[in-house]
Parts: structure tokens; C-alpha cells; sequence
């Protein structure tokens, strides 16, 4: 904790470890770097302003850098204005801000509105060394870092001597003689433009790049900044080759040490991309040398930019100009770009060129395909893109599969080199698969076999094929709150069986606590470890495959996992939960005298089978789309986004193109069922009645109830509170409903597995999610309007309905406001659902197929989404009770939601 | 002067170590040292009336140099009794070190002009922690006459009643209700009367507002470049939120990140929910900060009558805890604690070493 890290904090605190290689400042909220902000700030369009900043930091800047320097405002009441307003909000207030201006009036009133520790940009030596001083005691009262320019009383440091001269003479008044602490200095030694054709600039790019090194290894723990676009001021309008020479400028200063800068990463050419003769020409000018053809450098750079003018990188993809290189460059492109045109074709040739088969597998298509996960390792690719990149990589293998085949037949030589054999299944009762299919099909880019088991994949089923197969690694999906209990069930069985081989656990409801606390305990031979998301999966695997990294790496999961578990004991502890019978005391109370619940327009069950996709996707909510694919980002801004927009429009493009033709086609045939029925709730109950007479129950919908200790007034909530109580003596009803895209996904994506085309496959299934939900939310909102017809009036957008502005909930059994799933049971009882719609329940209460969506409908005014969280056994036994199922049985659906351990509590009943 | 000096002086002023530093340190690397407890929650059982708290109408500085006339009632204004009952400050403070405390605060939580506008006393800001320093002072010394141990008055700078980086209404994010500056010359004049009166390190405690600590940080170079002599700084943040951050939204870490200019002798937390609740963000606090750490919680939470039920044993059990954990170097009591409960903190913390900062 000592150690002289830069340690800067908004609402939360960032550290520049050795291990960051490079902090990217957003410049974004930069009047004098982005038009756009300048315009919203000179109009005082301060909410869009705020807009830009959420945007930054929901896009990753680990830093915002805000500067007001514009002559036709108040930049000093401009800073303070928009920094209040970001400290209002909490998801851009959460990153260290950089208060730059050229004014030090303007830098010290923001001072004054950040609680968290700032970055000053800038000060420097340009007035002398008691203005310096002067500056950098008031940065130092006021707790902040600082960037301070390479600039003097003779002006800005051009050549290196200077560069170093002045930040020498900086360091040493600013550390030896004030006692600021070196690591939160950041020098900008000033990038210049390079390449102008006046000689004394050619060396501009060299002598920021060794000033750079010189001052990471003479001035201890300061570091380097830099703003990027200078260096290519003299090819204005050439974007093209400006993003080159910024591409080669970065990858040579960052291995020289400089280590934060402001660069617009969307405008960044990927240096390995670079074409090569465009980079060997921008690497003449940045590191001033002379070109292999002769003629100076900036010679050379101005007659190769006029052949890149223009070239926008959208357009690659139609030139062909890469069909003339090699056989093997064409794979590598092909495999980087995901173009499977001429894979075929390419693969058959370099077949007939190989000795062997196995040569082009292991030789082009790997190199390839390490490219492909060197990139994606680095943040230079994305998931949608990686996923094609597997696309071309198994066609590519089903070409040459035959050939090998038939070389093993003639002399059962060669098996592939593989670098493990992984087992993946989605356990059993559940039926999600798209986040386990992305996973196999990064690691399959990593050289691993994966043998994927599916869907409702039972424990022995699984440790079968681990034995038969030999395999290294098992890796478990689950989506419902059920398979967590099937994935300690597995972990059991592995260590009954005498399994050591590592455990991976991943999907939406897992959690590194709950591998922590309940599968680590219950696989002591061998390790579980939980995997945040498919991009970790290959360090997580690689660790674990590694003779030499597993023992430190393991030792490391140990540690955490039982700071996790005893932090995670500690917290449960500290909870405060109440009796049952207390927290009903503090039940939500609807006013009944002055609220009569509407009639629905009919009761018992309709089924809708003729709605087409075409009407409901306009109300497709894209962003949980893009979560799918890992993309983080709220639709529609994510396509415009600086580092991933590019990845996020391709994707949306396909997406798009096979909605069109799903609808064309009519792939799917959505179907839903809605029911209404008279009720009245009696305590945590909510009755349904066969009639209006209410004189026979057809149904027992059971709720559960918030035991957490609740302060300033708020309630203790079951769904029963939003439904009028018999005793209130008035008149209520609920609705059920239950939608599928249509159970034909199923069949689809086989087939385009079948093709060796997993990118399809998981698209078709995330389009089918889409489309149930966008099914669920139309619906809802027909109910609103016609079939309960409590708000004909409403009129919402179906983009507007995302934020669940509207009168009423659905919520669905097995989530937060009803954890348990087998009031499903009931539900697909009283709508028939089975029959009407084909999605039938897993024995884990999962509904077949995937893609679909139940719930009940309440239309009280006051009823809102809440979560039960955890109950404590009074409840369950209260529950149990009230549902005639025994407490065993309870308590294993409940499981994730108990307060207590039950094996615990019958042993301690036992003694 | 001009103001460039002035700013080199504060920065000198904020670096410098001085005398009462170092003699803490020592003691710190010994033990863990002791920090008193509550005064608002003693005061409370006193039941003082109106006529107790403005002594029969006679409110006057120390030396009867001023007479006060507020308008308003004082009844509920605690600072005031350093002026009006010093005695009996002065004897709760007295059997609060006796009970062990090392470290006794100011009766001057909310002696500033922004906190003491609600009564009117505006004008008796700098007498109020001239006087509070001065009767802590007397305590620590009669408690070190009689037992020899060094007793230290630490001058309590509470966080006012204003937030500089909330706005007050919902309607106006952008708006605020006290600037950096108006903190900052507030605090400044309040640390200037702490330092008169004799104290030998400035708290500034229940932080819920971390640009109002800063603004305290700046405010306390300021004094210390004017009196020519640098006090060790104690900062002391609340977290009362279950979400684990302050009110203005900082996790503990960054807390720590936002203030460790003020090179603090210690950093840590107090108030708040009671010491069990206040344990992991402590935890935290003890994992990155480089200075020593300091926890000082409430008697736990506050009944429905406002009162609080943690017995001294059940207090100091929890306490000890944070001391087995190694993750204290000065601990005591807030809101609910007695000299009781600071005597059963003490016993229960004295068999653990103090923490170490670890590198």
C-alpha cells in the first residue's frame, strides 16, 4: 500500500499499477477536441453534455479529461456548472476527473467542486518558477496530481535536451525542493508535427519518444503523457494515414514508457493491420530514418498518402487487393476479418501445396487464428468479430477433416495437436446454452477440443464422457437459480468419483460467491472457479493447463474464495432480518376505500398464435443483445461508440439481416396464451376464483415475503400486498400469460451448427430471446390497453416502454419478486400452456424451449418490481406449510434465497 | 506577505513533522492508543434546561472579554457549554481519560459560523474553540497529574451542516448550499481558536462529505502557516449507507485517495451504524492506507427513543475484534459511548498489537 502508484479517485479509485500499460484519457468532454460537446456546452445543453460524459465512461475511459477553454463562454463558470452537475451523477462521477485548462483561474475553481482526487492539466515552468511553485503548492492543498508540460521561460521544449532539461529542473523543484510525490506527476513532453518538410521537425517524433524513455528512467515513478493528434497535423484530411501515424507513434512511445495520453481510440488504425507499406513509411517519419527506396522520408510519406486518401476502413472488406497475396496471408486475413467467401477455395490450396493435411491446420490456420486471439487479448477485436473469425476457422477444418480421415484410415497416423480437451454442458433442468456456446467457440479459437454435451446435460452423462474423452477441464452453464443447486450436485459427484481435473462454473445466475461459499466446499480434490465472461475464459483455462502457472494460480483462487466466503459470512450476519410476522406487520398498504380495481374485458384463458415478428420487432429492446455478445453499452449509442462501435454496427447489421429474413421466411411462429381470473388476496395468498361469485378457487398463487429489516418507512413487500384483500370487500382479478418466439429456434440453430456456423447459430438464438421478450412486452401492453383495458389511453413509443413507465408489473416465478420457480406449475396449469403454446417445464422448472417468457399480471396502480431476497426459516417453514409441500423440498427451490444453512440447522436440531 | 509566499508557506506548513507527531508515533508503535468517547450522548443525561445552557443569560468568551445576546434558544446547543458549563464539560472529559482515553476531543463539533447560524452565535465561533481547547486542555492535565500519562486534546472539527458536492434540492443538481471557500475560511477560523486554545491535533471527524474535508484539509495548512507550527491531522469519515460509501458515494478506498494529502497521522471511520457494520469498510481502510488508522463507532444503533443500548462489554467486544484483526492503531467511542465503555475498550483492546502498515 505504500508503494508510489498514481492513486486518483471519483466516487470510486483508480490506481495506475504496473500491470495497466496504458490509460486512455476520454477527451470527449474537450471544447476544443470535440465539436460536438463544444456546441452543447456554447448552448448550454448541459443535460446532452452529460450525456457525452456517461457515454465515455460507460465506454471504458478509466479517466474524463473536461476542459471549458472556449472564447465565447465563461470558462470558469462553465467548469463549475458542468462539474456540479457531474457530481450529481453517480455513473460518470465514479471516474477521476482531469480538469484542464490553459487558465489556472479555471483549473482552481474546479478544484474547489471535486471531492474525489483530480488530475490538474497543466502547469509548467512558461511564467517562471514561483508562478510553477506557485501552482503546484495550491495543487498540493488541494490534493490532486498533476500534468506538467515540457515549457519554459524560453518556450515549448522541442528537441530532446530540452524535453529532458525542463522536466528535470520541474522534478526537482517540484519533489526535492516542495516535497510533491513523484508518482503524481505526469510529464507531456509535448508531441509535435512531424513530416512538414521543414528538416529541423523531422525529429520530432524521436525526440518525444526518447525524452520519454530518458524520463521513465531518470525521474523515479513520474509518468507520460501525450496529446496524440499533433503528430500529423500536416496530413489534414487524410485520416486514413493520420491514423497510421498515430497507430505507429503510440506502439513505439508506450514501449518507451509513456503510459497515459489522450487519444480518440475509435480513430486508431490497429498497428498489425497497418498496410505494410504504409507502416514501413509512417515508421520512417515517426522514428525519422531513412526509407529502404531512398529520398527522404517525408518524400516517401507524401507520395504513398495520396494512395491511402480515402480508403475508408468500411470498404476493405471489397478489396480484393488482398487475393494476390499468399495462400497463407490470405488465411490469416480471412480468419481476421471473418470473410468466408474464399475460404474454401484457399483452404483446398494450401492442402495441395502441404505435405499433409494436419501441415495447414497446424501451420496457416492456427498462426491465424493466434493472431485473431493475440488481438482479441489486447481489446483490438470483439466477441461478434472473434465468433466469425471461429466461423472461418471450422470451415476451413471441414475441408481438410475428410482428407485426414482418410489418411488415418491408410495409416492411423496424426491426431491434431490440441492444447486440451474441455467439456462444456448447460446442466441439467436448464436449457440456456448461448453464453456456453460462446465460450466453446473462443476456446476452440485457442486451439482447445471442445466436446460440447448441450442442454440438460444430467451429472453422469457428464462425468461419463469426462472419462471416456480424458478431458482436462469441465466447464458448467446455467441460466435459472435451480442449476446452481445441480452444479453443487456435480461438484459432489466429481470428488465422490475421485475427479481432480478443474471445475469451470459460468452463466447468468452463477457468481464467484456462490462458487465460492457453495461448489468450492463440495470439490476439495480438484478447483472450481467461477468465469465472469468468455473473453476470461482462455486465461482462466490457460492457468489452469499450465504445469508452471497452476500451482501459484490455484494457490491465489484459494485465497480469495475464502475471503469471499468469510466476507460474504460476515455480511449475512451483520443483515438484519425480521420474524415473519413482523415483517407482515409492515406489509405494503394500497388505500382500498379510494382504489376499485378495474374488471378485465374476459376470464379464463385466450391464445394468440397469429402475431407476426414483423409487428413485434419494433418493440425489440437491442441493448441486452449487444450484453449477449459481451458488447457493454446502451443501444442505439453503442453503434457510435469510439473503441467497439464499428464491431456493435456489423453485428447490428447482421442481426438486422437475419430479422428480415426471419420474417420474410417466417422462421418462427411466436404463440401465447393470456388468462384472467377473479382474486382476492388473504395474507400472503393470492386466491383465483373459478367465477365472479368467488365462491370456488380454481387456484393458490403463494407469495414470499421481504424479511430484511426495512428503515425510513419503507414496507416489508409480497406480491399479495398489490392485490386487494378478501376482507377489503372488493372486487379483484389477476392475469397470467406465457410466450414463445416459437420452439422452431431449436431446429435453426442446429442447422446452422450443422454448417459449422456458430456465429449464426448463436445469433438466431439471441434474436429468439429478443423476440420472446419484445412478444412479452407487446402483450403487456395490449392487456394495459384492451384485454384488462385499465389504461386504453396509454400511448407510449415502444422504445419508451423499456423504462417501464406504465400502470402495473409481470413479474415471473424463479425471479426477484417470486424466487420460487415451481409456482410456474400452477400458472402453466391455469393457462393450459403446454397445449396452447408447446413450452413445456424442465424438472428445474425451466421453460422448453429457452427462448420464452411467463408471468402474472397485476394492474394496481402502486405495484412495482422488488426483490424478496433472502428468508429466513420461519418463513419457509410458514411457506411449506401454507403449500403442503414438505420443508426438504421447500428449501431445495429456495435454496439461493435461504438466510440460513438448512443442513446446518437439522444438525443442530439433531444434537 | 503577498499571496505567493503565503502559498509556499502552507505547503511547508503541510509537509513539516512536528514534536507532538513524533511523541505519538512512539507511543502508537507501542500500543494501541485509546480516543475518548462520546460528549453530545454525556451532555444528554445531564438534562440541562435553557437557563443551564446560557447560564442564566450571561454568555460571555473566556476572560470575559465578549458578551453574547443571541436571539435565538440554545437549549440543545452543545458547544455553547464550554462557555457557559465548563465545569461540567470538563468533568466528563476528565472521566473519560481517567477510563484510559489517551486522546480527549473538543466540545467543538459544531463551533463554526456555518454550523452555529441555526443559533445565532456566529460572532462566538472563535471563543468557543479557544474555550473548548482550553477545557479539554485542563482535563487532560488534571488526568495527567494524577496518573503521569501523557493525555492529548485532539480539536473536533465536525463536517457542518452543509454538503459542497450535494445539491440540497433535487430539482437543481447543479446547485449548492455552501461553497469551498465558504468552508474553508469557516474551518480556518475555527482551527485558528482550536490552535490558541492548546490543542495538540485537529480531528476533523463524521465526514460525509469528503470536498467538506477538503476544504477542512486547506483550511488547517492555512492555520498551521499562520501560527507557525503544524498540528498532526486525524481524519474520520462516516459510512451510513448500506451500499458501503459515504454519503456523497465514495467507497472507502477512495476516500483514502482524496485525503491522503493531508499526510494524516491517522484515517479511519466513526458514528455510523455501530462498530459490527462499520467493520469491513474498516477492513478496507486498513488495507490501503499508508497512514496509522483510527475507528471510533457508536454504542450501536439507536433505539426507537433515540438512545443506545450496547453495553460497555458488548461495545468493546466488537472493538476488539477490529483489534484482533489488526486493522487499528487508536480506537474509542462515538455517539452512546460512556467512560464505561471507554474503560472496556481499553482492557479489551490492550492485549493486541497495533497494526502495522504494511507495504
Amino acid at each position: 500500500m505504500t508503494q508510489k502508484y498514481l492513486r486518483l479517485s471519483g466516487l470510486e479509485p483508480f490506481v495506475l499499477t504496473p500491470d495497466i500499460p496504458f490509460v486512455n484519457i476520454g477527451e470527449r468532454t474537450n471544447v476544443t477536441g470535440s465539436a460536438r460537446f463544444r456546441k452543447l456546452i456554447v448552448n448550454r445543453d448541459y443535460a446532452a453534455a452529460l450525456e457525452v460524459a456517461r457515454d465515455q465512461v460507460e465506454n471504458g475511459a478509466q479517466v474524463i479529461d473536461v476542459n471549458m477553454d472556449e472564447g465565447l463562454i465563461d470558462s470558469q463558470q462553465a467548469m463549475v456548472e458542468f462539474l456540479n452537475l457531474v457530481a450529481s451523477e453517480p455513473d460518470i462521477a465514479r471516474v477521476p476527473i482531469m480538469i484542464d485548462s490553459s487558465k489556472w483561474e479555471v483549473i482552481e475553481a474546479g478544484l474547489k467542486c471535486v471531492q474525489g482526487k483530480a488530475v490538474v492539466n497543466s502547469i509548467s515552468l512558461k511564467e517562471g518558477e514561483e508562478a510553477f511553485r506557485h501552482h503546484a503548492g495550491l495543487v498540493m492543498a488541494y490534493g490532486a496530481a498533476v500534468v506538467v508540460m515540457a515549457f519554459d521561460e524560453q518556450g515549448q521544449a522541442d528537441t530532446y535536451e530540452r524535453k529532458i532539461e525542463i522536466c528535470a529542473r520541474a522534478y526537482r523543484v517540484l519533489v526535492d525542493e516542495m516535497g510533491f510525490p513523484p508518482q503524481d506527476i505526469i510529464f507531456d513532453p509535448n508531441v509535435f508535427a512531424v513530416a512538414t518538410g521543414i528538416e529541423e521537425h523531422d525529429n520530432y517524433g524521436v525526440d518525444f519518444i526518447e525524452a520519454t524513455r530518458w524520463i521513465r528512467q531518470n525521474l523515479p515513478h513520474a509518468h507520460v503523457s501525450g496529446g496524440v493528434s499533433n503528430l500529423s497535423f500536416s496530413f489534414r484530411g487524410n485520416e486514413p494515414v493520420r491514423e497510421a501515424m498515430h497507430a505507429v507513434f503510440l506502439y513505439h512511445a508506450i514501449k518507451a514508457g509513456m503510459d497515459m495520453g489522450i487519444v480518440n481510440a475509435g480513430q486508431l488504425a490497429v498497428y498489425d493491420q497497418i498496410d505494410p507499406d504504409l507502416r514501413e513509411a509512417c515508421e520512417d517519419v515517426v522514428l525519422n530514418r531513412v526509407p529502404k527506396a531512398g529520398g527522404t522520408a517525408t518524400e516517401r510519406m507524401l507520395e504513398i498518402a495520396e494512395r491511402f486518401r480515402g480508403d475508408k476502413r468500411e470498404e476493405k472488406v471489397r478489396d480484393l487487393a488482398w487475393r494476390d497475396w499468399t495462400v497463407e496471408k490470405r488465411l490469416e486475413h480471412a480468419l481476421v476479418n471473418g470473410i468466408t467467401e474464399f475460404i474454401e477455395a484457399d483452404t483446398e490450396e494450401a492442402r495441395v501445396a502441404a505435405e499433409r493435411p494436419l501441415h495447414v491446420i497446424e501451420g496457416p490456420l492456427m498462426a491465424g487464428m493466434n493472431v485473431v486471439g493475440d488481438l482479441f487479448g489486447d481489446g483490438k477485436m470483439f466477441l461478434p468479430q472473434v465468433v466469425k473469425s471461429a466461423r472461418v476457422m471450422k470451415q476451413a477444418v471441414a475441408v481438410l477433416l475428410p482428407y485426414m480421415e482418410e489418411e488415418k484410415r491408410q495409416n492411423g497416423g496424426g491426431e491434431r495437436q490440441s492444447a486440451g480437451k474441455v467439456l462444456m454442458a448447460t446442466v441439467k433442468g436448464d436449457v440456456h446454452d448461448i453464453g456456453k456456446n460462446i465460450v466453446g467457440v473462443v476456446l476452440a479459437c485457442n486451439n482447445y477440443e471442445i466436446i460440447d454435451l448441450g442442454v440438460m446435460v444430467p451429472a453422469t452423462k457428464i462425468l461419463e464422457t469426462a472419462q471416456e474423452e480424458n478431458v482436462d477441464i469441465i466447464g458448467l452453464s446455467g441460466l435459472i437459480t435451480p442449476s446452481l443447486d445441480e452444479m453443487v450436485h456435480v461438484a459432489a459427484e466429481m470428488e465422490r468419483e475421485g475427479f481432480d481435473i478443474p471445475l469451470l462454473i459460468g452463466g447468468a445466475t452463477t457468481s464467484r460467491v456462490h462458487t465460492a461459499v457453495k461448489i468450492h466446499p463440495k470439490y476439495e480434490r480438484g478447483q472450481s472457479v467461477y468465469v465472469t465472461d468468455a473473453s476470461r475464459a482462455v486465461g482462466v483455462v490457460g492457468n489452469l493447463l499450465s504445469a508452471d502457472a497452476k500451482p501459484d494460480y490455484i494457490e491465489t483462487l484459494q485465497a480469495e474464495y475464502h475471503k469471499v466466503t468469510q466476507a460474504h459470512e460476515r455480511s449475512e450476519r451483520e443483515k438484519q432480518r425480521l420474524p415473519l410476522a413482523r415483517a407482515r406487520s409492515n406489509a405494503h398498504r394500497t388505500d382500498w376505500s379510494a382504489y376499485t380495481p378495474p374488471k378485465p374485458s374476459f376470464f379464463g384463458t385466450r391464445v394468440f398464435d397469429t402475431w407476426s415478428v414483423e409487428e413485434l420487432a419494433r418493440y425489440i429492446d437491442w441493448t441486452p443483445f449487444f450484453q449477449t455478445w459481451e458488447m457493454k453499452g446502451r443501444y442505439p449509442k453503442i453503434l457510435d461508440d469510439e473503441k467497439q462501435g464499428a464491431a456493435a454496427r456489423q453485428l447490428f447489421d447482421d442481426a438486422q439481416a437475419m430479422l428480415d429474413k426471419i420474417i420474410a421466411e417466417k422462421w418462427f411462429a411466436p404463440k401465447a396464451v393470456v388468462g384472467f381470473w377473479p382474486a382476492n388476496s388473504v395474507g400472503d395468498d393470492i386466491r383465483l376464483f373459478t367465477g365472479e361469485d368467488r365462491r370456488e378457487e380454481c387456484a393458490t398463487f403463494y407469495t414470499l415475503r421481504q424479511q430484511l429489516l426495512k428503515r425510513g418507512g419503507k414496507p416489508n413487500l409480497a406480491l399479495s400486498d398489490f392485490v386487494a384483500p378478501h376482507d377489503s370487500g372488493k372486487a379483484d382479478y389477476i392475469g397470467g400469460f406465457v410466450v414463445t418466439a416459437g420452439i422452431e429456434e431449436v431446429a435453426i440453430a442446429k442447422r446452422f451448427e450443422r454448417a459449422n456456423d456458430d456465429y449464426n447459430a448463436i445469433l438466431v438464438k439471441a434474436l429468439a430471446d429478443r423476440i420472446a421478450e419484445a412478444f412479452a412486452e407487446r402483450l403487456h401492453e395490449k392487456v394495459r390497453k384492451e384485454y384488462w383495458g385499465y389504461a386504453p389511453e396509454e400511448a407510449y413509443e415502444p422504445d419508451e416502454l423499456i423504462g417501464e413507465p406504465y400502470q402495473g408489473i409481470r413479474p415471473a416465478p424463479g425471479y426477484p419478486a417470486q424466487p420460487d420457480h415451481t409456482e410456474k406449475v400452477t400458472l402453466f396449469r391455469l393457462l393450459d400452456a403446454e397445449k396452447a403454446t408447446g413450452v413445456s417445464l424442465t424438472e428445474s422448472m425451466a421453460m422448453w424451449p429457452g427462448s420464452s417468457v411467463s408471468g402474472i399480471y397485476l394492474a394496481n396502480p402502486e405495484s412495482y418490481y422488488f426483490g424478496v431476497a433472502k428468508v429466513e426459516r420461519d418463513q419457509v417453514e410458514d411457506y411449506a406449510k401454507r403449500k403442503s409441500m414438505n420443508i426438504q423440498e421447500v428449501e431445495r427451490w429456495l435454496g439461493p434465497v435461504l438466510n440460513y444453512e438448512p443442513s446446518q440447522l437439522a444438525a443442530a436440531a439433531a444434537e | 506577505m503577498n499571496e505567493r509566499a503565503d502559498i509556499l508557506d502552507l505547503v511547508a506548513s503541510g509537509q513539516r513533522q512536528s514534536p507532538t507527531l513524533e511523541l505519538l508515533h512512539g507511543l502508537a508503535a507501542e500500543r494501541i492508543l485509546i480516543l475518548d468517547g462520546a460528549m453530545g450522548t454525556m451532555i444528554q443525561t445531564l438534562n440541562m434546561s435553557e437557563e443551564d445552557f446560557t447560564s442564566g443569560g450571561h454568555i460571555h468568551g473566556p476572560g470575559c472579554r465578549h458578551h453574547y445576546h443571541p436571539e435565538h434558544p440554545q437549549q440543545g446547543n452543545n458547544d455553547l457549554l464550554v462557555l457557559t458549563q465548563p465545569k461540567a464539560v470538563e468533568d466528563i472529559q476528565l472521566q473519560f481519560a481517567l477510563a484510559g482515553a489517551d486522546i480527549l476531543e473538543t466540545n467543538t463539533f459544531s463551533s463554526t459560523t456555518i454550523a452555529q447560524a441555526d443559533y445565532g452565535l456566529e460572532a462566538a465561533v472563535h471563543d468557543l474553540n479557544v474555550a473548548g481547547a482550553q477545557v479539554a486542555r485542563r482535563a487532560a492535565d488534571r488526568a495527567q497529574a494524577e496518573d503521569g500519562r501523557p493525555r492529548f486534546v485532539a480539536g473536533a472539527v465536525g463536517p457542518t451542516n452543509r454538503t459542497a458536492s450535494i445539491s440540497p434540492d433535487v430539482n437543481d443538481p447543479g446547485f449548492r448550499a455552501v461553497s469551498f471557500d465558504e468552508l474553508r475560511i469557516a474551518y480556518s477560523q475555527q482551527i485558528d481558536g482550536l490552535i490558541e486554545g492548546g490543542s495538540d491535533l485537529i480531528l476533523i471527524e463524521t465526514i460525509f462529505d469528503t470536498l467538506n474535508a477538503k476544504a477542512a484539509i486547506f483550511a488547517a495548512f492555512e492555520s498551521f502557516a499562520k501560527a507557525g507550527r503544524t498540528l498532526p491531522i486525524m481524519i474520520s469519515g462516516t459510512i451510513t449507507d448500506a451500499s458501503g460509501r459515504t454519503l456523497s458515494g465514495q467507497t472507502p478506498t477512495a476516500f483514502w485517495h482524496s485525503v491522503a494529502h493531508a499526510r494524516p497521522f491517522t484515517v479511519g471511520l466513526n458514528c455510523a451504524l455501530g462498530a459490527s457494520a462499520m467493520r469491513p469498510h474498516m477492513t478496507e481502510i486498513a488495507s490501503v492506507a499508508s497512514s496509522l488508522t483510527c475507528a471510533y463507532p457508536n454504542a450501536g444503533l439507536p433505539n426507537a427513543f433515540g438512545e443506545y443500548d450496547e453495553t460497555p462489554d458488548q461495545t468493546a467486544a466488537q472493538v476488539a475484534d477490529f483489534a484482533r484483526d489488526g486493522i487499528v492503531n487508536v480506537v474509542g467511542g462515538c455517539c452512546g459511548t460512556t467512560p464505561d465503555h471507554i474503560r472496556a475498550i481499553a482492557d479489551a483492546v490492550a492485549p493486541f498489537e497495533p497494526r502495522k502498515i504494511s507495504s
